[in-house]
């Protein structure tokens, strides 16, 4: 039976990248590629499109969130039996995707989470995104036991029951991050990390800027963590 | 409560009433949005006449005055029409996402089908 693999690349406004990253996930893997630009103003569905993948674009921005779950109900309508999400600035090194599609598909997880602090120190977040992530990190030993020395990491691979799942409703499309580990937890999907390298994002941006919108992240994140937590009781 | 009061709370409450009615009518607002403004109107005319449940009501709330009974559940009120905003804003959010990306994915099929 042939197994139907997709790696999904959310972007927005990387016409600088896309065309290498593109490039760069051909030389690893033959998978379908899905390009979901999220309202870009610059060229980057055009350019995608030249390069030969399946662009989807979104009429106006709804964020990264909500462009990864068009990238999962494209996947689930097309009857794929493996996603992989990896970002459209080139940060992710395109060198994992075969080692990561392997561990999903060797059933040893259901999710497999590209971490960039598992093996290597040579990646260093700036204090305050550290200080973030070790917090989500400490958030999601204490419900769920499990760590995830990486839980904001977009670079993963998953099997058909999960991101099926998250074309629904349950899906946080509001920045998902530690409050989506904790959701693939509750719903019993087993979750892996393997050691990746990252480039530091070639043009300095960030999708998290500024202090305040930090903090409304934050917000919004810890409320969504909550949100989840009620479900969980009431559902059990 | 002076008949001042009362004339300008009853005025009041029927100003809404017919506002609220005549833009249903016209289509201008949904028949669900309306019933809130509706109930509250009534009630502000029913504490503007019939004095006796303003001053129980004014006690029970632990007011001083009942001109303050009146502007508290104004007051309240408002706070209720926010919150049933924000539900219906919640909502559209969400129908709004779907059907974007509903879109999106039709539109990527339809050109993909082309070329």
């Amino acid at each position: 039976m042939n197994t139907k693999r997709c790696i999904i690349i959310p972007a927005f406004n990387e016409e600088q990248q896309i065309a290498s990253v593109i490039e760069g996930i051909r030389k690893y893997s033959d998978a379908d590629i899905v390009v979901i630009d999220d309202g870009s103003a610059d060229m980057t569905s055009e350019i995608a499109r030249e390069a030969g993948v399946f662009v989807i674009r979104h009429p106006f921005n709804m964020g990264a969130g909500v462009a990864v779950q068009t990238g999962y109900k494209y996947a689930f309508e097309k009857h794929y039996d493996y996603l992989l999400q990896i970002d459209g600035d080139g940060q992710h090194h395109p060198g994992y995707i075969p080692n990561l599609f392997a561990i999903v598909e060797n059933q040893t997880c259901d999710v497999v989470i590209g971490s960039r602090f598992l093996k290597n120190n040579e990646y260093k977040p700036g204090l305050l995104k550290s200080a973030g992530i070790k917090l989500f990190r400490q958030i999601i030993r204490i419900i769920t036991g499990e760590t995830i020395t990486d839980p904001t990491s977009g670079y993963r691979c998953m099997n058909r029951n999960v991101f099926k799942y998250f074309t629904g409703d349950n899906y946080p499309s509001d920045y998902p991050d530690a409050n989506i580990i904790i959701e693939m937890h509750r719903m019993g999907f087993k979750l892996a990390e393997l050691p990746v390298t990252m480039v530091p994002n070639p043009e300095g941006r960030s999708m998290h800027r500024g202090i305040f919108k930090i903090i409304y992240y934050l917000f919004k994140v810890f409320l969504s963590i909550l949100v989840i937590l009620l479900r969980k009781k009431s559902n059990s | 409560m002076t008949l001042h009061q009362k004339i300008f709370a009853v005025f009041v409450s029927l100003a809404i009433f017919v506002i609220i009615i005549s833009l249903v009518k016209n289509r201008k607002l949904k028949e669900e949005y309306s019933w809130l403004w509706l109930i509250t109107g009534f009630v502000i005319f029913l504490l503007a006449v019939w004095y006796d449940l303003l001053i129980k009501l004014t006690v029970l709330i632990g007011a001083v005055t009942p001109t303050t009974t009146l502007f508290i559940f104004s007051i309240i009120f408002l706070v209720f029409i926010a919150l049933h905003f924000a539900i219906k804003i919640s909502q559209l959010s969400d129908q709004l996402k779907n059907l974007a990306q509903k879109v999106s994915l039709l539109e990527a099929q339809k050109v993909n089908s082309k070329s």
